[in-house]
């Protein structure tokens, strides 16, 4: 049974036009799918559609996560200013009924999982891009969701950071095996990431094609640089190719 | 340094050039007292000219309060109802562009003659209202689509939503809208208290009306002076007080 699955999904934003579609998708429990392609592809759409924020024009959307099973990660961090880290990694639980006490004390635990125990009473305006990245992450993980929706999550921040942070993604990735779907720009983070990465063409954007990553999740040390993960990145790149040619 | 000494400097040169022309051109002191004479007038009256500062700006602080009630619940109300906001905003457009000296009047007759200073306190809430109110408004609408959406993920109530994501997200125009509304309420009070007049509360448009009744024109400047003054001094708490609020809200 898939986590989600568009089927023969279009969506019309009116005035605008066909943002995305028609594409089929599904993502399995415990999996890792990147959505990769140009930008106004309808990339974002798609992740809407699959948080179940937003309901297809046409065609189907199979969900079957519940309330709260659902997290998302924006390409910004999101944070609410006013509130501290803490606070605001607790705010889905506070939100879902969880009493007060015990939000807090699982916040502060996700904190520390994404390696900023000791910084629960900072405000988000004194953390670095990546530590509120972070903060931001633990806000998504902390209600244990079965799927994870991860929106540009690393577009702000330089290449290294990006790196850390992928690894960090899939530490967390690794303790609950949530089902993950992000949507990035960078041929390289997607392939490093997921198990299949997903091109789509130039929007409205359909499925340009779905490259399949044969290498254990976490990656092995050295993974950049092996032979499977450049001929991935070559496929991916050329399903990309392929895609804006087609489109136009 | 400079910066502060400048416009001293300058309200220095005014006093002196006022000063030598009323004494070297003979101007009568009921048309226009020297600037010593209007000091003058300020030490002699003090006890009675603060005393009605104090009237003045309580009525406005009183007003404000009110104000900041109303302004802010409505606000809330509106904000969780479009339809509502549609029907409410020009009849308070309507109510904010006609002069509150205009409505004196009518609200003196509603508070009625033994209660002026419930006509005043009506009259600054008046004027203090709007831009609270706007600036809630606004402010409420404000907050970050991307929070929203994660409100709408862990559905979240109408009132955890207000509560824990609109109002806080509004802080800065709320702080913005109490400033403005502050200094709008201390003008509220003075034009009711023109209004309501001489039999009316003591503050210092009080003052200034019994002193002009009287050709005590160097104690109506000195009304105007402490008036001045007491804008100044509040426009600068409440700066302030908005900094502080800004700084908290952000974090840094």
């Amino acid at each position: 049974m898939s986590i989600a699955a568009l089927k023969d999904v279009e969506v019309d934003y009116p005035g605008r036009g066909r943002a995305l579609g028609p594409v089929s998708l599904s993502i399995e429990p415990g999996q890792i799918l990147a959505l990769v392609g140009p930008s106004g592809c309808g990339k974002s759409t798609a992740l809407r559609l699959l948080a179940g924020l937003e309901g297809p024009t046409r065609g189907t959307l199979e969900r079957t996560p519940g309330r709260g099973e659902t997290a998302v990660v924006f390409q910004a961090p999101t944070l609410a200013p006013w509130l501290t880290a803490r606070a605001n990694v607790s705010l889905p639980l506070e939100l879902s009924g969880t009493p007060r006490d015990e939000a807090r004390r699982r916040a502060a635990e996700a904190l520390a999982r994404v390696g900023l125990a000791g910084a629960e009473t900072a405000r988000p305006a004194t953390l670095s891009g990546g530590m509120a990245m972070r903060a931001s992450l633990a806000r998504a993980m902390v209600t244990e969701p079965r799927l994870l929706l991860l929106d540009e999550p690393f577009a702000a921040l330089d290449e290294i950071t990006r790196r850390t942070l992928a690894d960090d993604v899939l530490r967390l990735w690794e303790t609950s095996r949530p089902a993950i779907v992000f949507v990035t720009h960078n041929v390289e983070e997607a392939v490093y990431m997921a198990d299949r990465v997903a091109v789509l063409t130039r929007g409205p954007g359909r499925l340009a094609g779905v490259t399949q990553i044969d290498a254990p999740l976490p990656r092995p040390e050295g993974f950049r640089t092996s032979s499977v993960f450049r001929a991935a990145v070559e496929q991916v790149s050329g399903l990309l190719v392929q895609g804006m040619e087609t489109a136009s | 340094m400079s910066r502060i000494l400048a416009p001293l400097v300058l309200v220095g040169v005014l006093l002196a050039a006022w000063e030598i022309a009323v004494r070297t051109m003979g101007v009568p002191a009921y048309f226009l007292p020297p600037p010593s004479g209007v000091a003058i007038a300020l030490v002699e009256n003090l006890p009675s000219l603060a005393a009605a500062a104090w009237i003045t700006l309580s009525t406005a602080l009183i007003a404000l309060v009110v104000a900041s009630l109303l302004a802010v619940g409505l606000a809330v109300v509106v904000g969780l109802n479009p339809l509502l906001e549609a029907a409410v905003r020009p009849l308070a457009s309507v109510l904010q562009v006609t002069p509150v000296v205009a409505i004196a009047p009518l609200v003196l007759i509603w508070s009625g003659i033994d209660h002026p200073e419930r006509a005043i306190i009506a009259l600054a809430v008046l004027v203090a209202f709007f831009p609270i109110f706007s600036g809630a408004v606004t402010g409420l609408r404000a907050a970050d689509p991307d929070l929203e959406r994660l409100f709408d993920l862990y559905g979240a109530g109408r009132w955890q939503r207000v509560l824990r994501l609109r109002l806080p997200s509004s802080v800065p125009f709320l702080l913005e809208g109490h400033k403005v509304g502050a200094g709008l309420a201390i003008i509220g009070a003075v034009v009711a208290e023109f209004g309501a007049g001489s039999g009316g509360v003591r503050g210092l448009a009080w003052q200034i009306l019994d002193a002009g009744n009287k050709l005590q024109t160097a104690r109506m400047i000195a009304a105007l002076v402490v008036l001045g003054l007491m804008g100044v001094a509040l426009h600068a708490l409440l700066d302030k007080a908005e900094r502080i609020g800004l700084t908290w809200w952000r974090g840094r």
